[in-house]
């Protein structure tokens, strides 16, 4: 069947900010629909709150709406630009419960719209497990053994059916968030009663545990005329028990037979038409007992996931862009499969001939206070995929991936020591992120594989694959290097050892494994994804890299430019990045260049094979970058687009003799190492607050007493403000320096005078080499010392003077010449009594690059792109003015609901997974909007409860009328409350929690409470406050832990929500 | 014990790797399949006789081999060439490794060969004639000596050579379940190669089943009374069994139902008048989509044969039924002066998707329809 004639509009929902268990992989199937649908000659409305997407480019849509993804904002859109259909399947379940409140209040139905891709009935079938539940059962279709409970009562009565362990998942949540195994009452009683909180519909699935058995997902389209079929099955090497998005999966599944596989292929089948998905891509995740092959149901997503980005990326089969066109109307035969250049329809099943393993990455650094266990909740942040000819070449290169400072299979043991005995048991049987570095330790230490086999569970056909790669490193580790002759070297490269492992092994230089390699004449081949194990050709040029056989990379003899991309997301370094190295790609394009993407990260737009001319989907190392170098020979290379990552390789490329397009390297030296900066600074005569670098502990603290407390410390060269805290006395910094962090010659610590109070600015800068422009200027609202990427931040600047802006203006153009950029650069400013102070500079691309270019209409990195290969900013004609009576907020979208131990205090280590943007005639509308984009409510009136430092309580004279003002009455403990009553206003008083109950927690958690100012400072007043601030984030109250950030509510409540202005960024940047 | 072995063609390239399984040498034409799963089915398929099979996923013999699986009683195929070969198998099914079925068998493989090279040669060259060996049993120069010396499988019958010497009577329904039709309407399967799975779904879906003889005529078959004729899959060139055609055109005449599939289609098409030729490389996969003329639903099938009707030559008493989505080749046909149909693909899969096993329905229905009239 053609496309429908009866839609001619569409609105696409998406996913919104990053958050654990929702990340750019909707990124990545959101612009996969805007395109497709754009193409077919549909007028497609798109609204996400998220302004670092791709997606929310405005060339990718006729309306781009950066706004909140709620209800009420999506229906003023809807009143606005009369859809004549909704595609709720391409934004994760943020798109999806979106889509559903909407039917559900009749929206849809008074707008006539409907839904496309997914219907109501469907989404409800699916995703209410009770409904689940009955719908398998009705086609013979086992689920785990459970109950659906609404109360704690009813929740024991289940459990004590079920038994210990049992799992318990809260329906209409995402990544399994408030989900967890209890072994006892107490674990259970304590995740029931938060799952039911989290539950929009409190209702609770309490499953028998089926931990240890196998788990398999498979990815499913299908067509309106029930045309169904299989893209990928995917088998998890961590069985049961560990969430898909944590557990290391691979791709396709090994070890089912035939038999068994077709049994579950019919099944997944059986359950997209029973829960009547009628176009798309859903995915069905199954657990099968190893024991005898029983197979249950687990659950099924009726939309797009994370795991069809990662099916996409391994098979070549571009799901979210089939799912898209299969909504509107077309079947499948209809559409042709682009990476075999239309030689073969979208209606068959890919065959692959390769090994595709995805690892996830954690954060469990950035939250100390969390438990690093892996459970049935997500918690990772991120993930790698890498594809090999066979399962430990494909193993091996996702491990090199993972910018852990793995190059393989690496030991946990220091100086020879293993973990102990009991502590490995402990690891493989409670797993934690390294838990397969524990069993390679175990292997090593001489542990059969039957005792591994019985803690982890894990497979034996994984088991053996590893122990093998583990015993051909000791069997290395015994030889010397000329003994590693041209057979042995290819058969061990072709098990994916990288050379710096193998150089680890044998006490050598990588370099000179290299050298060892290109002598033998040693060189990887590159392999193409093609769907179809080579049975036909194929023009995509979609690539991986393997040892023997044919090389396939055919490189031409065009000019081109290679781009690094930014390697798996994790938190200081995500999809803004990606943005950019896109726009970067796009951009040599345009200017007829060949682009050569090369990125591990399949949850990306980079990875797409029809973003770039040429993909390399590889790990991030020196030998990889240099090995496709040596192939493709671009005329230079970008690395100021991906983040720290290929930053990292700027020495290593520049030493080989790589052209680097841009910025010297030397610039980026001179920006990060301090002493370097520190002449800079002096020699334009600039302010820098007083700062060390100190090689010991002693070193350290004797510095710390001539600069004076406050002080921010941190380990040099990091991003994301890693282990980096604010201390207020010598104390403190003693703790620091004890517990949080390594100091020596090699891994200096940094030390800066903290300038209280002070307004921190970002600005970037984007340079031709001759002409330097100034991108955007960002006022943070948070204040110096949070760290920039958790701050909300406003452009055009909300209370920053002319005059002030023109001095960081000078000083930014001023530094950008010293350094010679050619590019992008970012300068963060303190402004403290109209002093500008320099906090860092950055000549790369930034975090809030993508966010400046919605804003001023121009893609900075784009611009940046084309000054680097020559093309000045006169000659693009760049301009960065913003449009007129615009404000844009910045909130960055915190994942402290994963973490429910952290304390959710703002600080100087960032923290945050993603941001949303809010536009608005003014700041308050601006900044309230960003608010209810990160899924903030703000009350808009009742009781606010105060309780600031010190420091602080100045800013109450202003602060505490303005507040009642809006509607508020204050409640507060004793210190604050007097100097309020002070002031002559009247406050009711209330407990701290150590001053005995009734105290503000109970207020909290009885929901007495709206609104919560709480700044605090010194580790054991922030430990003492700290279950305010939890109270507040499990009661869902708008918490802020700045005043900063609280008179920005003031602000915020000045915006009045029902005249809330909606526009396009077309109509905006017109 | 992996032992050195070659894979020799007949353009004299030799090809290196690991070699398991039996150590000896054979011939025959190197194909390649590109399904995922099921080389057990694969290799007990009596269509893969002479044909030595090319893997193109990089594991195989993960899930060892179990009782159930098998499509016939031994190892058809001539050789394995697989990228790794994996020595212990990890399947609750499993009862012995790929390795100890070769030995049994008789059969030799080889690993550690770059499988998508040799499956791109083989997209570019067609198949190609080889020799498979282990070192130990023959020499590079007497390996391509005998890939050259391999006749070929053009003009070969080999169904006569794989057919059952006795008949028998099938009584297994499908695995798990082993689900039987409860109907008994006596079947007559010729034996071209015919694959187990068949006789399982015939059991299922249609009645009680006999196997018989590929050369078994027509006389012999009509006094039993059949109500369906089922011309099963094989190796080989279909052109040379003029027995099996003309038999067909009898119980054409007759008006029994027939349901062909694979070899059997081709057959059934040679005896409406119809001409096959040899495909370059075949189709030998699980993920083939092919498309009902009528209802315009795609099925995903299995697919394994290196001969094919040519559509152009189907007299105007056939119609096209369903044609292949990948090259638009003719991949069904169903008489309209005679209850007869059949198929290029595989629909009892096996490995593979099952989605179109409901033309052993349609046979059912049809089998069902003459009986009772």
């Amino acid at each position: 069947m053609p496309k429908r004639k009866d839609i001619s509009s569409v609105l696409i929902i998406g996913a919104g900010p990053i958050i654990i268990g929702q990340a750019c992989e909707f990124d990545y199937s959101g612009a996969q629909a805007c395109k497709a649908l754009k193409e077919e000659g549909f007028r497609v409305i798109l609204v996400n709150s998220n302004p670092a997407t791709i997606m929310t480019d405005p060339l990718l849509a006729d309306a781009t709406y950066i706004e909140p993804i709620h209800w009420e904002s999506v229906e003023k859109i809807i009143e606005k630009e009369k859809p004549d259909a909704i595609l709720p399947t391409m934004g994760g379940q943020t798109a999806l419960n979106t889509a559903l409140t909407l039917d559900k209040k009749g929206i849809l139905k008074k707008h006539d719209v409907v839904l496309i891709g997914a219907n109501r009935e469907a989404i409800d079938k699916a995703e209410d497990r009770q409904l689940f539940d009955e719908t398998m059962k009705a086609i013979d279709l086992e689920t785990p053994s459970s109950g659906i409970e609404h109360s704690m009562n009813d929740a024991l009565e289940v459990q004590k059916k079920i038994g210990f362990p049992c799992i318990i998942r809260p329906s209409f949540t995402m990544g399994g968030t408030g989900g967890g195994i209890a072994y006892n009452i107490k674990e259970f009683k304590s995740i029931c009663e938060k799952g039911l909180e989290l539950s929009p519909t409190s209702e609770l699935l309490i499953d028998e545990s089926l931990i240890g058995w196998k788990e398999f997902e498979m990815e499913v389209v299908r067509d309106c005329e029930d045309n169904c079929i299989i893209v990928c099955s995917i088998e998890n090497l961590d069985p049961m028990g560990i969430h898909t998005g944590d557990s290391t999966t691979v791709a396709p599944a090994q070890t089912l037979t035939d038999k068994e596989f077709q049994i579950m292929r019919n099944a997944s089948f059986k359950i997209l038409r029973e829960i009547g998905v009628d176009t798309g891509g859903s995915n069905v995740q199954f657990a099968v007992n190893p024991e005898n092959g029983k197979m249950v149901v687990i659950e099924m997503n009726p939309r797009v996931s994370r795991s069809s980005a990662l099916a996409s990326k391994a098979t070549g089969f571009p799901i979210a862009k089939v799912a898209a066109l299969l909504s509107v109307g077309y079947t499948l035969d209809e559409l042709k499969n682009d990476i075999t250049g239309g030689l073969t329809p979208a209606s068959f099943e890919p065959s692959i001939d390769y090994i595709v393993t995805k690892i996830p990455k954690f954060a469990f650094e950035k939250f100390p206070q969390a438990s690093p266990k892996l459970t049935t909740q997500m918690k990772s942040v991120g993930e790698v995929m890498s594809i090999g000819s066979n399962f430990q070449e494909s193993f091996q290169k996702a491990l090199c991936s993972m910018e852990e400072g793995l190059n393989g299979l690496n030991s946990l043991s220091t100086n020879g020591m293993f973990a102990s005995d009991e502590m490995i048991k402990s690891e493989l049987t409670i797993p934690g992120p390294k838990r397969i570095f524990y069993l390679s330790d175990a292997i090593r230490k001489g542990w059969t594989l039957e005792k591994i086999h019985s803690l982890t569970k894990i497979d034996y056909w994984f088991l053996d694959q590893i122990s093998e790669l583990i015993h051909i490193e000791e069997e290395i580790k015994s030889m010397k290097i000329k003994e590693l002759d041209k057979k042995y070297l290819l058969d061990i490269k072709e098990k994916g050892f990288s050379d710096s492992r193998i150089a680890e092994m044998l006490g050598l230089t990588e370099d000179a494994v290299r050298e060892h390699r290109k002598n033998l004449n040693i060189n990887p081949v590159f392999r193409r994804v093609d769907t179809c194990a080579a049975e036909f050709a194929t023009s995509t040029c979609y690539m991986y890299s393997s040892y023997g056989g044919k090389c396939e990379s055919r490189p031409t003899n065009n000019k081109k430019i290679l781009v690094l991309g930014s390697g798996p997301n994790r938190i200081g370094q995500g999809i803004e990045f990606d943005y950019c190295c896109v726009h970067a790609s796009l951009a040599m394009q345009e200017e007829g260049y060949e682009s050569i993407m090369v990125n591990c990260n399949p949850e990306t737009v980079s990875t797409d094979y029809d973003v770039s001319n040429r993909l390399y989907f590889e790990p991030i190392t020196a030998e990889k970058i240099l090995d496709i170098i040596e192939i493709e020979k671009p005329e230079g290379v970008i690395i100021q687009f991906g983040g720290q990552t290929p930053l990292k390789l700027a020495d290593f490329l520049s030493d080989k003799g790589v052209n680097i397009l841009g910025t010297n390297v030397d610039a980026i030296d001179r920006s990060e190492d301090r002493e370097r900066f520190q002449e800079l600074v002096n020699k334009l005569q600039l302010k820098q607050p007083s700062n060390a670098t100190a090689k010991n502990v002693n070193e350290a603290l004797e510095k710390a007493e001539k600069i004076g407390f406050p002080i921010v410390v941190r380990p040099s060269y990091v991003l994301g403000g890693r282990a980096m805290q604010l201390v207020n006395n010598i104390k403190e910094l003693e703790k620091y320096l004890n517990e949080a962090v390594e100091v020596s010659n090699s891994k200096p610590i940094l030390l800066d005078s903290y300038l209280t109070d002070a307004i921190e600015v970002d600005v970037d800068v984007v340079s031709d080499g001759g002409n330097i422009e100034i991108g955007g200027i960002l006022q943070h609202i948070e204040q110096a010392g949070i760290h920039s990427g958790d701050s909300a931040c406003s452009l055009p600047p909300y209370s920053l003077s002319e005059e002030i802006q023109n001095i960081m203006k000078k000083q930014a153009i001023d530094i950008a010449q010293e350094l010679d950029v050619i590019g992008l650069m970012n300068i963060q400013f303190a402004v403290k009594d109209n002093d500008v102070y320099i906090i860092e500079v950055n000549p790369r691309a930034s975090r809030t690059v993508p966010f400046i270019s919605k804003a001023i209409g121009n893609s900075l990195a784009k611009v940046a792109s084309k000054a680097m290969i020559g093309k000045t900013l006169k000659d693009q004609m760049f301009s960065s003015k913003l449009p007129k009576g615009l404000s844009f907020v910045k909130e960055a979208v915190m994942p402290f609901d994963k973490f429910p131990h952290v304390d959710p205090i703002l600080g100087p280590e960032m923290k945050s997974t993603g941001e949303v943007m809010g536009i608005g005639p003014n700041f308050g509308e601006a900044y309230a909007k960003a608010q209810k984009g990160a899924n903030k409510t703000l009350r808009r009136s009742g009781v606010v409860f105060i309780s600031v430092k010190n420091s602080d309580k100045k800013y109450l004279e202003k602060f505490a009328p303005e507040i009642i003002n809006a509607g508020f009455n204050i409640v507060a403990t004793s210190g604050t409350a007097d100097f309020i009553e002070e002031l002559g206003l009247s406050v009711k008083r209330v407990n701290k929690v150590a001053e005995g109950r009734p105290h503000i927690v109970d207020n909290l958690l009885n929901n007495e409470i709206d609104l919560v100012i709480n700044t605090t400072e010194g580790t054991q007043s922030i430990k003492d406050s700290a279950s305010i601030r939890q109270s507040a984030l499990r009661n869902k109250i708008f918490c802020t832990t700045t005043m900063f950030g609280a008179f920005a509510i003031i602000d915020a409540f000045k915006s009045n929500e029902d005249n809330w202005t909606y526009s396009t960024l077309q109509e905006i940047n017109k | 014990m992996p032992f050195k072995a070659i894979l020799a063609f007949e353009d004299g390239s030799v090809f290196h790797g690991k070699g398991f399984g039996k150590e000896i040498f054979n011939v025959g034409e190197l194909v390649f399949n590109t399904s995922m799963t099921g080389y057990q089915e694969i290799i007990t398929d009596p269509s893969y006789k002479k044909q030595i099979v090319t893997f193109t996923h990089p594991h195989i013999g993960n899930t060892g081999i179990n009782t159930e699986d098998s499509e016939s009683k031994i190892i058809h195929a001539s050789g394995m060439v697989v990228k790794k070969f994996c020595e212990k198998p990890s399947n609750w099914r499993s009862s012995e490794s790929l390795e100890e079925f070769l030995i049994k068998n008789q059969v030799i493989a080889i690993s550690e060969v770059d499988t998508r090279e040799l499956t791109s040669l083989l997209r570019e060259k067609g198949a190609m004639n080889c020799c498979i060996g282990s070192l130990s049993s023959v020499s590079e120069r007497d390996a391509i000596k005998a890939a050259k010396g391999f006749e070929g499988l053009k003009g070969m019958d080999l169904a006569k050579v794989v057919s059952t010497k006795k008949e028998y009577e099938w009584n297994e329904g499908t695995w798990p379940e082993n689900h039987k039709s409860e109907k008994s309407y006596p079947i007559i399967a010729f034996d071209f190669g015919i694959k187990e799975n068949i006789l399982r779904l015939l059991t299922e879906h249609v009645g009680k089943v006999k196997v018989v003889n590929a050369e078994t005529p027509f006389e012999e078959i009509i006094k039993l009374k059949p109500k369906g004729i089922f011309l099963s899959n094989g190796p080989g060139d279909p052109e040379p069994c003029d027995y099996a055609i003309e038999n067909i055109k009898k119980f054409l005449k007759e008006q029994i139902p027939i349901f062909g599939i694979c070899l059997g289609h081709q057959l059934l098409a040679l005896a409406g008048g119809a001409k096959t030729h040899k495909m370059k490389f075949g189709h030998h996969g699980a993920n083939h989509p092919v498309q009902d003329m009528l209802s315009k639903d795609v099925f995903i099938t299995s697919q394994n044969h290196g001969f094919a009707v040519d559509i152009n030559t189907l007299p105007s008493n056939i119609k096209v039924t369903h044609i292949s989505l990948f090259d638009k080749s003719l991949q069904g046909i169903e008489f309209l002066d005679a209850p007869a149909f059949s198929f290029q693909g595989h629909p009892e899969a096996s490995p593979g998707p099952q989605e179109i096993q409901i033309l052993f329905k349609k046979f059912s229905l049809m089998v069902e329809d003459y009986a009772e009239t």
